[in-house]
Formats: C-alpha cells, sequence, structure tokens
C-alpha cells in the first residue's frame, strides 16, 4: 500500500520538559518521526515545551510551536494550523494523554483531525488496565488477579481478592508515579491513597504481586496489512518488583528456550492484534515464573517508549521511524531496511552480540529519599554497552555509568580488602533488598565467598547471570596480585574479552593505567571494532555504527575525508542532559557541512546523537580514556570536541591531551584556568573583574578563618564540582560546623571553597562564542530567582527584564575580556551576579552550558553549530555571526524537579542543582511568557482558585504586596496565623488555615481535599522534618504547583494577570524569526 | 585444550573444544537464530554441515530431551563464541558441553564467529574441518582437501529411519496454548517420507488429528499406497535434493494422485519430480527470521529457515504457481499445484526452532487431506 494522500499536514506532540520516567528518548524517537513524515512530503506541526530539544530546531518540522502542553494551548494550535492529522504515539505518556484529551474531549472531531496509529480505543484497551486485562484474557492470556478500585474500600476489597503482598498500579501516570508494592494491610491502606491521587482519573489496579519472577519486554510492530514483527527482545536482570527502567536489562533474552521464547512472541502478536494498535511499535511486558514457566502478561505501551529508544540502538533497527511510517500508511515489506539497504524492514533483527543497559541514579542529590528500587522508577538515566560476552557488556556499562567505576571492583571505590568493606551479613542484608548498588553488592558476597545459590536466593536474579558475574569474580582473582609483566599476552587478551579495563587491570596488578596500556599494546592486544548491522552479518552493512570488542577481525571503515570526534555526554543525570546531547547534534550537523566526517562517541541509548544516521560513524562506547584513546588510535581524527558533552568529556580532556590526542576549541589547559580557582582569582584581579570574596580551606579551622574573613553569610563547597554537588549556603559559624563535618570531607587534595554569599543579588548568565580574538554573545539571561539558587534550576528570562542598560553594557564587556584572555575558541558560558549595581563573576565554563539550546531557541541562533564552526578553524566573521541577536519577544526558561518521586525529600531550591528538565514560555509580552511556562511546568498551575500563602518572616513586606495582587485577580488566600496577622494588619482578607502541627482541619487537610491549587512558601529554616516541609511535599504528592521563592512568586502572579488579561496565544517559532533562524545563515 | 576450524580458502580459525575430542569434516553453515540452539543441533538437516551460531552465547538454557528434533544430533560439528557452563531452566536436564562430549560431537568455542560467519557470506559455503585432537595441521589440511562437497551427495539416506514407524498422538503443546491447526474428525492418514524429518513436523501433523505413519526415504510408491495415505508429506533433509534419487521417484509417481506436501527438502524433491531444477545458493538460509510473503494473503510471514538449496521458479511447469517468496532474496519459497492438491514450501512451518507464523500451512494441506479421506468414504 502507498502513503496516504489523502492526509497533507501532521501534528506531533512532545513528551515535554525532561522527567524521571520520560526523558530524551522521546527527542530521538520524535525527530526520527518528524524527519520521516517530512521525507515524504507532509507539513510536520510539532508542539514541545522542551527547548533542549532537537525536534523542536525550527528547520526540523515545518511549524514548531513551543507552547505548553495542555489542552488549551492543543486546540489552539490545532485551531491555527487545521492539521488533518494527529499521531499519538510518538510522544511518550505525555504526548499520548493529551491526544486521548483532545480526542475525548470532542476537539479533534471539531476541527477535522483524525488520528492515526492508533486510536482512542485502542489507546484505552491498552492503558486503562481493567479493559487491558479484559483484551488480554479474552485472547486465552493470563494476566496477574487484579481488580480495579476507585476508592479506598474498593482498593481494601480488591486486596481481599488478590492477597497480600498487592501491587498498586494507578492508572495513566508514568515512570509508575504513584505505584508500590504492600506487603501488610497498613502500608496497603497509605499506598493506596498514594496511588488514587497519583492517578489523574483516581483510578488504582490492585494486582496479585509476581514479585520475582522473570521479566521480559518485547517490542512489536505491526503494519496496516496486518504484518507484526518482533524487534527486540529484552530480559530484566532484576526481577519483577523492579520498574524496568530501574532495571539492568540484557539484549536479547538469555534464559529462554526457544518453545518459551515462541509462546511469548505469539502472545505479544495475539495482544497488539488485540488491543488494536493499527500501526507502530508497542511495547508488552511479560513475567515468566522461574520454578514452572508459568507466563502472565504484565502490561503494554501502545506507542514508542523507552525500551523502544533502546531496541533501536541494541538492533540498529529504527522503530520511530519506520512506527511514523507505517501510519501514513505504508506497509512493512515496502520500507527498505537503511542498515542493509538491500533488505526490507519486515523482518526480525538478529543480533551477534551482548547489549547491557544499566540505570543511573542520584540519590545523592535527594538525601532523605529512600534508595529502595520499586516499581515506581526513580533513575534518572541509563547506558547501554556492548560486548560479545554478558561480562565484556557488563563491565563496559559499569564504567560508562561515570559513577567512579572502572567495571566490576577494580577502583579506588572499590571497598573490598579495606575496612570500608561491609561483613558478609551486611552483604546479605543488602542483598535482599534492590537497590542501585547491588550488582557491586554481589560481587562482594561472591568475594565473601557465598555460594551462587544463596545469592540468588537472596536477590533472585537468574543463576545465568550469576555465574557470568562469578566468572568475572573468578578472572579478578586471577589477576590481583600478579606482576603485570608476568601477564603475557594471553592473559591479558583473556581479562579484555571479559570486559576488565585497563585502569582495573593497574588496580590488580598495582600499575598506573597507562602501564597496563603499554604492556598490553606491546603484547598485541588491541580491540577490534563491530558493526551493529540488524542481521549478524547475514547481509552486507552500509551503515558505520560501531561497538569494540576484543576478537580477530576488525571491521572499521573509516570515511576517507577529514575526521572530527564529538564526545558526548554519557548518562542523562541532574545536571547533565538532553542539553549537551543537542549540542554534540549540533556539532555533527555543523562538521558535516564543512565536508567533513563527524565521529561520534557515546553511550546514552536514549540520544539523539546515537542515532545511527545522525553522524557519519558512531561508535558505542564508555566515556573512558582508555575506550576513547582506542577510538582515535583505530579512526586518527584531525581533531577531537570535548567541549560540548558536559563534564563528562572535560574530565577527561586533559589526560587525552597528554596522550597526544588532537583536541580542537579551547585548550584544556585554558579550560584548566578557569576552573582552578587560584588561578582564575589571579586573572580576574589582574583583569579589574569583581568576584565574590572568597578562600580555599583544607580542613575545619581553615574553613572557619576564612568565613570570618568573607564574612558570612558564606557560600560553601567542594572544589571541581558538577551541578553544584554538595554546595550550601552558610549563614553562621555553627552552620558551618555542620557542614564541614556532614557533608564533605576536605582535605589538601580536595580543598573546600569558601566564598562570601551576595544576598538578594541578581543572578546572570551569558552564552558566547568566541574565536580567539572577537567574541559574539548569544544571549544575556537574567535569572528570576535570587543568586543562591542553582543556575541549572533558576528560572530565566531572555532578554533581561530589569537591569539597566548600563549594567548589561557592563555584563557583556566582563564576559567579552574573560573569553579573551582564556582564549576561547568555541563556546563559553559565564555566570555573573549583581548587586547594588556592581557586576560580579561568579564562574567561567569554556564549553557548551546547559542554557544553549534555551539561548538557541529563544533568539533562532544555533550557538553550538557555530561555535563547532569555529573550532574547525573558521572565524566568527567567517561564520556570518556578527551580532548579539536581539529578539523582540520574550523567552522564559523553567525547571522542572523529581520530587514527586521521592517522598520525603524537602522541596526547596538551593545551591544544589535537583532538576530533571526545563520548559520554555515564549511570548512577546514577558507576563504571558512566564504564565506559559508555568503551565509548561505544571499542567495543574492556576489561573484562578485558592492560593495557599506561607512565607518566613523576612518576606513578610513583599508578601503583602503579592497577596493584593492576588486578591485583586480574584483569588481566595488561605494563610497561617502569622502571615494571616500581617495580612490582616494590612486590610487583605484571607482565611486563617491551622499548621499541620496545631491541629485539623489544618493545611494538609485542605491541600488533600483539593481547597488549595497553589502553594507560595518560602522556607523559613532546613530540614525535611519541619511543618513547612511536610506541607511542601503533600503538595507536590497531589501534582499541585509549589513555589518557594518570593521572586518566583510574583513572577507567577505577573504572569497569571498578563495572560488572564490578554489571553493565551500560541505561536510558532517560525513565525518569530523564520524557519532559517534570526541569523539568516 | 584447543582445537581449530580448517576452511577450504586456506583460512583458519583457533577456539577451544568444548565438545568431544573428534575430527569432523563438513560444509560450513551459519545459523542467526537467537534461540533454539537444541533443536538446531538435533536437526538431522545439519547432516555434513559444521554450524556456527552467529549469536555468541550459547548453552545457557541448557539441554532438553523434549526439544529435540530427532533422537541424536546429526551434524558434524559445532562452533560458538562463548559456551555457557551452567544452565539455567526449569526444564534443563543437562549442560550442553558435556552432553555434546557424550554424544561425540566435536565443538569449539571462543572463535570469533562474526569472523568466520562474515567470511561465508563473503566466499559463500565453504568445506572446513574441525578437530579438537591436535593432530598436525598439514594431515589435517591434506583430510580437508580430499573432502567432497555436499552437491550430488544423498546424506538423507544416513539419516532417515530404518523402518516404518507409527506416531503416537502427543498432548497438547504448552507452549503452543492457541493450539495447530486440526484436521477433519476422521483421523486421515498422513505418509510421511523421511529423508531426516524433524519430530515437530511429525508431533504437529498427530497432534492436528492425523493418524502418521513415517517411513524411509528407500520407500517404494507401491509400499506407501499399501498403507492406504490420505496424504503425503516429503520431509526436509540435509543436502543437495539432485541426490535424493528414490524420493524423486516417489513423489513423480504420487502426484496428482493424492494431496502432497513438501516441506524444504521435500519442496525441492517436488520441484525436481515436476521437471523443474534446484541450484545452489551461495551460503544458504539458515535462521529464525526470514520474511516470506504468501502470494494468496499478501501477508508476510517470518519463517524459519534452514536450506542451502533452491528451487529455480522459472523452471517449474506451468501446473503449479508459485505462492511463497522470499522478500530478502526473492528465492523462491513456495508453490502449489494450480487444480491438484500439492502444497510445497521451502521454509519450516513447524518452526523449531522460530516463529510460529506460517502454521497456517498444515491447514492448507490438512485441509485437502481431509478432503480426500471424506472422499475415500472411510
Amino acid at each position: 500500500m502507498p502513503r496516504r494522500t489523502d492526509l497533507e499536514s501532521i501534528l506531533l506532540i512532545g513528551s515535554g520538559p525532561i522527567v524521571i520516567g520520560q526523558a530524551c528518548e522521546f527527542d530521538y524517537s520524535g525527530t526520527q518521526a518528524v524527519k520521516a513524515l517530512r521525507e515524504e512530503g507532509y507539513r510536520v506541526i510539532l508542539v514541545n515545551s522542551n527547548p533542549a530539544t532537537i525536534m523542536t530546531d525550527p528547520e526540523v518540522a515545518d511549524r514548531t510551536y513551543v507552547e505548553p502542553l495542555t489542552v488549551e494551548a492543543l486546540e489552539r494550535v490545532i485551531a491555527a494550523e487545521k492539521p488533518d492529522a494527529l499521531l499519538p504515539t510518538l510522544g511518550g505518556q505525555t504526548g499520548l494523554n493529551l491526544a486521548v484529551a483532545l480526542s475525548s474531549q470532542g476537539i479533534l472531531r471539531k476541527h477535522g483531525v483524525q488520528m492515526i496509529g492508533a486510536d482512542e480505543g485502542a489507546i484505552r484497551r491498552a492503558e486503562e488496565r481493567l479493559l487491558f486485562k479484559e483484551t488480554v484474557e479474552k485472547i486465552g492470556l493470563r494476566c496477574p488477579k487484579s481488580r480495579i478500585a476507585r476508592s479506598l474500600d474498593e482498593a481494601r476489597a480488591a486486596r481481599d481478592f488478590v492477597g497480600i503482598p498487592a501491587v498498586l498500579r494507578p492508572s495513566f501516570t508514568l515512570g509508575g508515579a504513584g505505584g508500590g508494592v504492600a506487603y501488610n494491610r497498613d502500608e496497603f491502606d497509605v499506598l493506596a491513597e498514594r496511588a488514587l491521587t497519583a492517578s489523574p482519573t483516581r483510578e488504582v489496579l490492585v494486582e496479585e504481586s509476581v514479585e520475582g519472577w522473570k521479566e521480559f519486554e518485547l517490542e512489536v510492530m505491526r503494519d496496516r496489512a496486518d504484518n507484526v514483527v518482533i524487534i527486540c527482545s529484552i530480559e530484566n536482570v532484576d526481577p519483577m518488583g523492579v520498574h524496568t527502567g530501574d532495571s539492568i536489562t540484557v539484549a536479547p533474552v538469555q534464559t529462554l528456550t526457544d518453545r518459551e521464547y515462541q509462546r511469548m512472541r505469539d502472545a505479544a502478536i495475539r495482544i497488539i492484534r488485540a488491543v488494536g494498535v493499527e500501526t507502530g511499535g508497542s511495547n508488552i511486558q511479560f513475567a515468566v515464573n522461574p520454578v514452572n514457566g508459568e507466563m502472565v502478561v504484565i502490561e503494554m505501551n501502545p506507542r514508542v517508549s523507552r525500551s523502544s529508544a533502546l531496541a533501536s540502538k541494541a538492533t540498529g533497527f529504527p522503530i520511530a521511524k519506520i512506527a511514523a511510517k507505517l501510519a501514513v500508511g505504508y506497509t512493512l515489506p515496502e520500507i527498505p531496511n537503511d542498515i542493509t539497504r538491500k533488505t526490507p524492514a519486515c523482518f526480525e533483527p538478529t543480533i551477534d552480540y551482548v547489549v547491557v543497559k544499566i540505570p543511573r541514579f542520584t540519590f545523592e542529590k535527594f538525601p532523605g529519599a529512600d534508595p529502595t528500587l520499586t516499581i515506581q522508577m526513580k533513575s534518572v538515566g541509563e547506558v547501554m554497552a556492548i560486548g560479545r560476552t554478558f561480562p565484556e557488556a557488563l563491565q563496559k556499562g559499569l564504567r560508562s555509568l561515570e559513577t567512579g567505576r572502572a567495571g566490576l571492583g577494580g577502583d579506588r571505590g572499590d571497598p573490598w580488602g579495606t575496612p570500608r568493606c561491609p561483613s558478609r551479613e551486611e552483604v546479605a542484608r543488602r542483598l535482599a533488598v534492590p537497590h542501585p548498588d547491588r550488582l557491586l553488592d554481589i560481587r562482594l558476597a561472591l568475594k565473601w565467598g557465598m555460594d551462587l545459590s544463596e545469592v540468588a536466593r537472596l536477590t533472585r536474579w537468574d543463576p545465568w547471570f550469576l555465574h557470568e558475574i562469578a566468572e568475572i569474580v573468578r578472572a579478578e582473582e586471577g589477576l590481583r596480585g600478579r606482576r603485570l609483566e608476568e601477564l603475557g599476552a594471553d592473559a591479558l587478551r583473556a581479562a579484555k574479552r571479559m570486559g576488565f579495563s585497563d585502569a582495573q587491570i593497574g588496580f590488580y596488578t598495582g600499575r598506573p593505567e597507562d602501564d597496563v596500556r603499554g604492556a598490553r599494546l606491546a603484547a598485541g592486544v588491541r580491540p577490534v571494532f563491530k558493526m551493529v548491522d540488524t542481521c549478524a552479518a547475514e547481509f552486507e552493512a552500509e551503515t558505520p555504527y560501531y561497538y569494540s570488542t576484543y576478537e580477530e577481525e576488525d571491521e572499521l571503515r573509516a570515511p576517507a575525508k577529514d575526521r572530527y570526534m564529538i564526545l558526548g555526554g554519557g548518562p542523562n543525570r541532574i545536571g547533565q542532559g538532553i542539553e549537551f546531547d543537542y549540542c554534540c547534534v549540533h556539532a555533527v550537523q555543523a562538521i558535516r557541512r564543512a565536508g567533513a566526517a563527524a565521529v561520534m562517541v557515546n553511550c546514552n541509548p536514549e540520544t539523539v546523537s546515537t542515532d545511527y544516521d545522525t553522524s557519519d560513524v558512531l561508535f558505542f562506547e564508555p566515556l573512558t580514556v582508555e575506550d576513547v584513546r582506542n577510538v582515535v588510535d583505530a579512526v586518527r581524527p584531525k581533531g577531537v570536541i570535548v567541549q560540548l558533552g558536559g563534564q563528562t568529556p572535560l574530565n577527561i580532556s586533559r589526560a587525552l591531551e597528554t596522550a597526544g590526542v588532537p583536541i580542537i576549541g579551547t585548550s584544556p589547559e585554558d579550560i584548566d584556568r578557569a576552573s582552578d580557582r587560584r588561578r582564575f582569582g589571579e586573572m580576574c584581579q589582574r583583569l579589574g573583574i569583581l568576584q565574590p570574596p572568597g578562600l580555599t580551606a583544607t580542613d575545619l579551622p581553615g574553613a572557619r578563618a576564612a568565613a570570618a574573613k568573607v564574612g558570612y553569610p558564606v557560600l560553601v563547597r567542594p572544589s571541581y564540582v558538577l551541578g553544584g554537588r554538595a554546595m550550601e549556603i552558610v549563614y553562621d559559624e555553627r552552620d558551618l560546623d555542620r557542614y564541614m563535618e556532614s557533608a564533605v570531607q576536605a582535605s589538601p587534595e580536595k580543598p573546600v571553597l569558601v566564598d562570601r554569599f551576595l544576598e538578594e543579588a541578581i543572578e546572570v548568565d551569558v552564552d558566547a562564542v568566541a574565536d580567539g580574538t572577537s567574541v559574539v554573545v548569544g544571549g544575556v539571561l537574567e535569572h528570576i530567582e535570587h543568586a543562591g539558587v542553582h543556575s541549572g534550576d533558576a528560572s530565566c528570562v531572555l532578554p533581561p527584564f530589569s537591569l539597566p542598560a548600563e549594567v548589561l553594557d557592563r555584563i557583556r564587556a566582563v564576559a567579552s575580556t574573560l573569553a579573551r584572555e582564556l582564549r576561547v575558541r568555541g563556546l563559553v558560558n559565564v555566570q555573573l551576579a549583581v548587586k547594588d549595581g556592581e557586576v560580579y563573576v561568579l564562574e567561567v565554563n569554556p564549553r557548551a552550558s546547559r542554557t544553549v539550546p534555551f539561548v538557541g531557541k529563544a533568539t533562532g541562533v544555533p550557538l553550538a553549530r557555530i561555535g563547532t564552526e569555529v573550532m574547525l578553524g573558521r572565524t566568527l566573521a567567517q561564520t556570518g555571526f556578527a551580532r548579539e541577536p536581539a529578539p523582540a519577544h520574550v523567552s522564559v526558561k523553567k525547571s522542572v524537579f523529581p520530587f514527586i518521586k521521592f517522598p520525603g525529600v524537602d522541596v526547596i531550591l538551593g545551591p544544589e542543582m535537583r532538576s530533571t528538565g526545563e520548559v520554555m514560555g515564549v511570548d512577546p509580552d514577558l507576563g504571558c511568557a512566564v504564565a506559559k511556562a508555568e503551565m509548561a511546568a505544571s499542567a495543574r498551575f492556576p489561573l484562578e482558585g485558592a492560593v495557599f500563602l506561607s512565607v518566613r518572616d523576612r518576606d513578610k513586606p513583599p508578601a503583602v504586596f503579592l497577596a493584593r495582587k492576588l486578591a485583586s485577580l480574584g483569588f481566595r488566600i488561605w494563610a497561617t496565623s502569622g502571615t494571616h496577622a500581617v495580612l490582616r494588619r494590612n486590610g487583605i482578607a484571607s482565611q486563617p488555615v491551622l499548621k499541620i502541627a496545631e491541629g485539623r482541619p489544618n493545611v494538609g487537610d485542605r491541600l488533600l481535599s483539593g481547597e488549595i491549587h497553589l502553594v507560595i512558601n518560602t522556607p523559613s529554616g532546613r530540614g525535611p522534618a519541619t511543618d513547612e516541609a511536610k506541607i511542601r511535599t503533600l503538595a507536590i504528592g497531589r501534582g499541585i504547583p509549589v513555589i518557594t521563592t518570593m521572586a518566583g512568586a510574583s513572577a507567577a502572579v505577573k504572569g497569571v494577570e498578563a495572560l488572564r488579561r490578554r489571553g493565551l496565544q500560541v505561536r510558532a517559532l517560525q513565525d518569530y524569526y523564520g524557519a532559517k533562524g534570526a541569523a539568516a545563515r | 585444550m584447543s582445537g581449530v576450524l580448517l576452511l577450504s580458502d586456506g583460512s583458519s580459525f583457533r577456539g577451544t573444544s568444548v565438545g568431544a575430542r573428534a575430527t569432523a569434516v563438513g560444509e560450513v553453515c551459519f545459523n542467526t537464530s537467537l534461540t533454539g540452539y537444541v533443536e538446531v543441533l538435533t536437526d538431522p538437516s545439519y547432516r555434513g554441515q559444521i554450524v556456527t551460531m552467529t549469536y555468541p552465547l550459547i548453552g545457557n538454557y541448557g539441554v532438553t530431551a523434549e526439544d529435540f528434533e530427532a533422537a541424536r544430533p546429526a551434524l558434524s560439528g559445532f562452533v560458538v563464541r562463548k559456551l555457557s557452563t551452567v544452565r539455567s531452566n526449569y526444564r534443563a536436564e543437562e549442560d550442553l558441553g558435556p552432553w555434546l562430549v557424550k554424544l561425540g560431537i566435536p565443538a569449539l568455542s571462543e572463535v570469533d564467529t562474526r569472523a568466520l560467519t562474515k567470511r561465508l557470506r563473503v566466499h559463500g559455503a565453504l568445506m572446513g574441518l574441525l578437530d579438537t585432537t591436535g593432530a598436525p595441521v598439514e594431515e589435517l589440511r591434506a583430510r580437508l582437501a580430499a573432502a567432497p562437497g555436499l552437491e550430488g551427495r544423498d546424506l538423507a539416506s544416513e539419516v532417515t529411519c530404518a523402518a516404518p514407524y507409527d506416531v503416537a498422538a502427543p498432548g497438547p503443546d504448552p507452549f503452543l496454548p492457541g493450539g495447530v491447526p486440526r484436521a477433519a474428525e476422521s483421523h486421515p492418514r498422513v505418509a510421511v517420507v523421511d529423508c531426516g524429518v524433524k519430530q515437530n513436523i511429525v508431533r504437529t501433523l498427530a497432534r492436528a488429528g492425523c493418524a502418521v505413519r513415517v517411513f524411509p526415504a528407500s520407500t517404494t510408491s507401491r509400499l506407501l499406497l499399501d498403507w492406504k495415505p490420505d496424504g503425503l508429506l516429503l520431509s526436509n533433509g540435509p543436502g543437495d535434493p539432485a541426490a535424493v534419487a528414490p524420493v524423486i521417484r516417489v513423489a513423480r509417481d504420487l502426484l496428482g494422485k493424492l494431496p502432497i506436501l513438501g516441506i524444504c527438502l521435500g519442496h525441492q524433491i517436488l520441484g525436481l519430480a515436476l521437471g523443474g531444477k534446484t541450484f545452489k545458493l551461495k551460503f544458504g538460509h539458515h535462521g529464525g527470521n526470514h520474511p516470506v510473503k504468501d502470494l494468496e494473503t499478501g501477508r508476510v510471514e517470518i519463517t524459519t529457515q534452514n536450506h542451502g538449496f533452491a528451487v529455480d521458479p522459472a523452471s517449474l511447469p506451468g501446473i503449479v504457481e508459485p505462492t511463497h517468496v522470499n522478500l530478502n532474496d526473492g528465492t523462491c519459497e513456495g508453490f502449489r499445484g494450480k487444480d491438484s492438491p500439492l502444497f510445497a514450501v521451502q521454509f519450516h512451518p513447524e518452526a523449531a526452532p522460530g516463529p510460529h507464523d506460517s502454521l497456517g500451512v498444515f491447514g492448507r494441506f490438512l485441509d485437502e487431506v481431509a478432503g480426500a479421506s471424506a472422499g475415500r468414504g472411510k
């Protein structure tokens, strides 16, 4: 069947900000889909509130709306663009939920928009648990016993039916949010209430627990001629009970016989048909009882998912692209397989390697959060590693995580043989509870001599995986204590074939990593690069997608032209995510435009940069010195770019440069000058640039003296940190003592920085490009929150809204001076603070910053692309980027936070970054742009209703002003006694409400009963145990927006006012600055 | 202990011996199935071949007799990247390595099987010699040079049954809850000519309600007809179809006389019996992911394949028409009689290992068989 000719334009909805459970995999899939649809000649309209995406680049779709993902905004886009169809299955759960809402509210019908791929009925049959269960049981398959409940009483009845332990799964939530397993009746009540709350339809499935069963996933595709194929099978190493996003997973399945696998395959095919997903990809999960092989169906995602992104990267089969083509009428046999070019996409990929995915957690950012892994996802990112054996892939994956691991053990963090090592009993206890480091604990258990069967009993991991891990441990014991010189080529080769890094071998033999490398190369032990080709070498592949391994034949074919390598950002984590991948992709584009070959190295399967057709050559490899050097040796690039992948490539840039790797752009030496505090301080002094006074301390007395000298409050932090790790504002000596004792281990090698904290200063970010001589500013971003909130968490406005022209001039001058002094070639980000008209520099990062994509979207100037052109040797003048853009509209960036996933963690903003993603509001009017950003960050941001107002004492005067504004806008105000009294004195009506500790009904009850729609609460003291912290947590759990700064609150209220005055208006980016961007390049 | 695989193009691959201490000669082919090594190892069609699995990890779920396609392996040797030394599956009975030793099959592990596969893809199927005895290489090279290829060799006679046997109806397959296509309640008789038949073909027919008798490949058409079958199945099997003269004769005799289904080698034999030609493919089809288009329904089925020879569809007479085509390389995957109940498929509708997409092939054949049975008023 050819493509449909009755459609002319297609609407795609993105997935919005990066949150836990929904990350940049949807930028990857959405970008693929948009490209695929435009290739077919359709006009594509895209809506996504996330500016840090490739899909929202103005040249990707025909019409790009960076607008809140709400029904209201979507309807306006539909009214303006009149699309013929909506493709709902590529924007994650957010896109799917919105599509269902648009359909069920009759909006699609009203505007004559048809849903393609999956209709509302199919989506409901897959997503609504009861309907899904009915559908599955009708075709003779079994789901775990379950009942749906819409109230606590119904939930209790359901509990009696399925028994304890019982699983609670709220309907229509993301990443299992609000779900859990209850092991007793009391816990059941608590979890049931939470689950009901989390579900937008107040619906929870109470389900028989199949915890400990083996968990599997199949990626299925169907076309409208009813051809169905399985793209990839995935086995979870962590059994049922741990969310698949938090599980270590392996592709393909390892422990199923063909008969078991085919039974699962048959079931998947029958399910996709019964559910009625007409075209596209779906993910179906199964559990298998390891004792008797009994199989149950767990759930289905009728859309592309995180797992399908993984499956695409694992097999080379572009699921999202094919799904888009199928949605417009093609059938699978009509679409060629891009990788072989000669065979059709209608087949089942087969692979000749093992793929391991390991999730990346950041519990260190959320003290107080429970690190136990459950059915609710908690990881923020993941890595994928490819090897020819499971141990090889597993160890590559571990060192890809950038958590300090060189593999499974054998690094400085390895506790084995040190006093830090947990006892055998302690290890045994830890094995029984799923947590992020369980894999490392399994190694310790084996080191302690624990029996494999006991480890299997405690962890419920399949014995096959444990046996493979035991092989690594045995090999480790064969290396430990040997002399490097004793290890001949055979032993080195055997170790490398099990995935041991040079660093690990060095650790066990007591030698530096570089010696191991030398010995290894001298022995002729070097990696080869094998191809990912969808077909296990049965057909010749055209797509250069490689992984390293230790085998005989090398398959690498490097392009004959100049090659430039880009080191990617590795796994998503807080402080480093999609923004850097965006920059890497732009660099690829710039390199290819310059006629050279772009070589990408990265290990994050969620990204656009690791799409096989983004770069000219893709290496799916860990970003370590060893692995990168191996690629460099094989590719011999003309230049290597380290400044776009965030901290990851920078951390290894010095070592790479020392090894003779040709790094282009700002030199690692100059990067060091910017991050070495002493050298940077001297530089600023010489240039006459102000810095907040600061000192360095290596112990507690030193810190006290330093703080006394610079004057409280002080900002304290360890040197060399990412995303503000362990950074705090300290108001007095007692607080300082606590910080020095608990938060950091200061030492002469790891000093603590003590800086004067500029209270209520306005913070500013500048992103610029420099070519070594000239500097052009790309954008000046004024923060809404005052200094003290991490710049990655703060809301920013471009252009600045309150700073006078002479201050802005000074800011630009400071940024340019610093960029020139540091001989920046490429991108530079300068963070500054303005207090009492003086401009202070806080830090300079001669690299791509988190705000580069936002600036790009706000101005239409692709800074990362220009920065790359400069790194390739062009001058700014040659790139055509000569002047700072001056947009006539306002763009506001707002961050989103994962607090809902970490109950008990206090919801406040501070110097430590905690946001996972960002949204952008753009509008000709500042207030409306702010309001759009608020709505994009929280779909429940209220334009009317009731506000709970409770502020610390020094915020009481501005709170009066704020309350007056709220009252005039018709908001009802709830206030605690202190704030209520102040408001009454100022003649503002408010309703008093009890604090939680003051009795009932209190503010908590009001929140739970839906009488409060917005919480404005500025924290008075730290600590999750305080009453106010409980209120914030409760609100977040209910999905009620919480604002914790006065600056943020007043901006939001102005936004509401503006929006109410002007109404919500939507406008495509192309109408702001044209498809080519402002620079008209 | 180490071992070596020598190829007739002069190349060699070293590995670790994980099977029996022996020397084996055979045509080297690669199988791309991700699961199902037990079925592959016991498939009689691999007679005369050394099989390498493209998936690197083999043996993870051990060996289960339930999954055998024949009582014992018929292949010459086995080559993998990594053989698991433990088994993990509730049905597993033995570890793969010791099982290979017990059955005298030499096997290599730690081989760059992707490099081997690419060599076969580029050069076409090659003869090989797998040695785990440590014999001198010159001696082995000489043996390899003297070894005959598969063309012209009647390997079916080496794997066929010694005497006819009846098949007891097995219980339902717990792994196929949807069941198999049913024949009529009349329990029609199906005669299977065993050229190296996979047990799942026999089981599928028996489960469908047929009375099944399996005959040796040397059986004459008279002897077959003496049993009064309602249908005839020409099975899969190893090697060159042109060399299986007795079965070609049987096919020629019985064409048009009763419903016939040919599978794999049986498909090729039917092609030859009809006067068509077969030819050797460069490196054959061995795996469970081959897309085949059913020309009647237009649907694509993912099929199991295991063959080195193919039927030239242009050489077939006008009384048959093509029914299936391979989407990867356009080769003939099946044909049927225009006016006679004749079916032939190159792929394996019985799967084992592989997808069940094509079970319907049995359904079409059994409908005709049931009709024939009813027509004979039994």
